[in-house]
């Protein structure tokens, strides 16, 4: 019961810091409609490529951006912590009976919820742009969820790496030089059997093109539940693996004050 | 109001010991105990090991031999118990500065098992006693300095603990902000009956606000007492005798046979002595350096002043101590 009271505390904590600052949150909604637009008009004809199984270009994309989105966003999670390990924040937390779980599970929440939020506002204006999700509410529901484990877990790993590189500049480094790679070898833009073999290969090992095969088919006419439990489990199984590495650098960063 | 504390020492260190790595000893056997309901200061230059002592105290880290307990209980058996006993205001600052100063307490509050109204009412009135109820709801990046350690001390307070740990409070601070915050301080130890253990390398914070001060050198306690026990080994003034030159061994010899100068040291170019009546040992001691041979650049008197507190204990000064340790000037 404290463990979740603390976590709660923290987790309103992190979203109050978010709504004080208008200018970032704006920033962040535009750039998925930005994505969601110009890859929209510029991939626009891609379906006609023999094999693309797909009437609209927007509607098959539109799920990869909510995932995209989720990731971009958790990823900087731990640029937060760095900020608060630095002004003696977490240091003052810990030398009070919080409970040290909170100090991380607040963070993570925080981002599965901005990403149940992002994602509702860009599947409206996929909408609006003439996106369909014939999945209905259902379809939808399960892309938020999957989207959130997502999230939450690169959440988990971005506050992991911050609390080994104690350093903004290398949690930039780290976060640019894994994000990009990972949306590229997934099918968030193009359909699998017109990717590379070996990225299709990287593409099936890779967690963001679990939460984009996962969303889409949960969003689609026919979906096969099958297919999105299997990768919400994946998924669900490296959240906790991410945790128990973010949970284990607070451990040493602890030792090491 | 004021919870005491039904043990006979309100925080006790026994030996501790911690080593950092790349061997660096910060602390070597350091020990000491506070009395309940009064002011103790830890006092040295940056580098001594009184950080760290705070840690270890306060249970953000562990030593690697000795033990400590706080309100009679071991920091490292019972560390939870510990948390709920202690307010801490760390050297920087804890304050969250993108929440309200009312939002920061509020949530330590929370920590604490605090909730409902009596949060609201704990937080209302410290935000009014230590003056920053104008801007409680305002942004705390905005505040000034003096305010944001005002509501650094608010925040350690909001669960009324036992024990205070005030780690270099008013480093950086103007000397007006100064001036009110050791009042503050005071009265929390004379009109609440908390124990404060306070951390400075201000000689006379320590004199205005310990009942017992340890000066801490090396991790370790190289004297302990009231500040006037301290201040009576020093009695007389300092004179200061910066030299043209080093002449390593003669300078001090050419004061060994004065009667009206003790405690000699020389440290490369700068002599230091002691004397009961600094204004009439100068012309004595220049006399005696010229008839030596040793050409003197300034003289200067003075009262005693850390620095001297400090050679004496410690056998060398405050700033080769910090530059010893490391520490940026």
């Amino acid at each position: 019961m404290t463990l979740i009271r603390h976590t709660l505390c923290m987790t309103l904590r992190h979203l109050r810091e978010l709504w004080r600052q208008p200018w970032f949150v704006a920033v962040t909604l535009v750039q998925p409609v930005i994505w969601l637009l110009l890859f929209g008009a510029l991939f626009k004809r891609v379906i006609e490529i023999p094999g693309f199984h797909a009437h609209s270009y927007i509607a098959f994309l539109a799920p990869g951006v909510v995932v995209m989105t989720a990731m971009f966003n958790s990823a900087w999670s731990g640029m937060a912590l760095i900020e608060d390990l630095d002004r003696g924040v977490t240091a003052r937390f810990l030398v009070s009976p919080v409970r040290r779980e909170a100090l991380i599970a607040g963070r993570i929440l925080k981002e599965a919820v901005v990403v149940v939020i992002q994602s509702l506002i860009i599947v409206v204006l996929a909408l609006i742009v003439g996106a369909s999700f014939p999945g209905g509410v259902g379809g939808v529901a399960a892309l938020f969820a999957v989207s959130a484990l997502l999230g939450a877990t690169f959440g988990a790993l971005s506050n992991g790496f911050a609390l080994i590189m104690r350093q903004e500049e290398a949690l930039i480094g780290a976060v640019q030089f894994i994000v990009l790679p990972l949306t590229f070898l997934s099918t968030t833009f193009l359909a699998a059997n017109l990717i590379p073999r070996w990225m299709r290969s990287v593409s099936d090992v890779n967690p963001v093109n679990w939460a984009v095969v996962a969303g889409r088919t949960a969003t689609s006419a026919h979906p096969d539940w099958g297919v999105v439990a299997s990768r919400a489990g994946f998924l669900a199984a490296l959240l906790v693996v991410c945790l128990a590495f973010a949970t284990n650098a607070f451990r040493s960063y602890q030792r090491s004050v | 109001m004021a919870k005491g504390i039904g043990v006979e020492k309100a925080v006790e260190a026994e030996s501790l010991v911690k080593t950092y790595p790349k061997r660096v000893t910060a602390l070597d056997g350091l020990s000491f105990a506070v009395a309940p309901g009064t002011v103790f200061a830890l006092l040295g230059p940056n580098g001594a090991g009184k950080s760290t002592a705070v840690k270890l105290l306060t249970t953000l880290t562990q030593p690697d031999a000795g033990r400590a307990t706080v309100g009679g209980l071991d920091v490292i058996a019972e560390p939870d118990r510990v948390r709920r006993t202690i307010g801490v205001v760390a050297q920087g600052s804890g304050v969250d500065i993108q929440a309200t100063g009312r939002e920061n307490l509020r949530l330590q509050g929370q920590i604490h098992g605090i909730r409902g109204r009596a949060i609201e009412e704990r937080a209302q009135e410290l935000l009014e006693r230590f003056g920053v109820i104008d801007a409680a709801d305002r942004i705390a990046r905005g505040y000034s300095g003096g305010m944001r350690r005002r509501l650094d001390i608010a925040m350690a307070l909001v669960h009324d603990p036992a024990v205070l740990f005030l780690d270099e409070p008013t480093t950086g601070l103007d000397p007006e902000v100064r001036a009110d915050m050791w009042s503050e301080i005071a009265k929390l130890a004379r009109e609440r009956g908390k124990t404060v253990l306070l951390t400075t390398h201000y000689l006379e914070e320590a004199d205005r606000l310990a009942e017992r001060v340890a000066i801490v050198d090396r991790g370790k306690v190289v004297a302990e007492g009231t500040p006037e026990e301290l201040k009576r080994e020093l009695r007389g003034d300092a004179i200061h005798v910066d030299l043209e030159a080093e002449y390593n061994g003669r300078a001090s010899r050419a004061l060994s046979a004065l009667e009206a100068v003790r405690d000699v040291t020389v440290d490369g170019k700068t002599l230091r002595a002691r004397a009961d009546d600094g204004g009439r040992a100068v012309p004595l001691v220049l006399q005696a350096l010229e008839a030596h041979g040793v050409a003197v650049s300034s003289v200067r008197v003075a009262r005693p002043s850390l620095d001297d507190v400090y050679l004496k204990y410690a056998g060398r000064t405050f700033d080769a101590a910090e530059a010893e340790a490391g520490v940026p000037r």
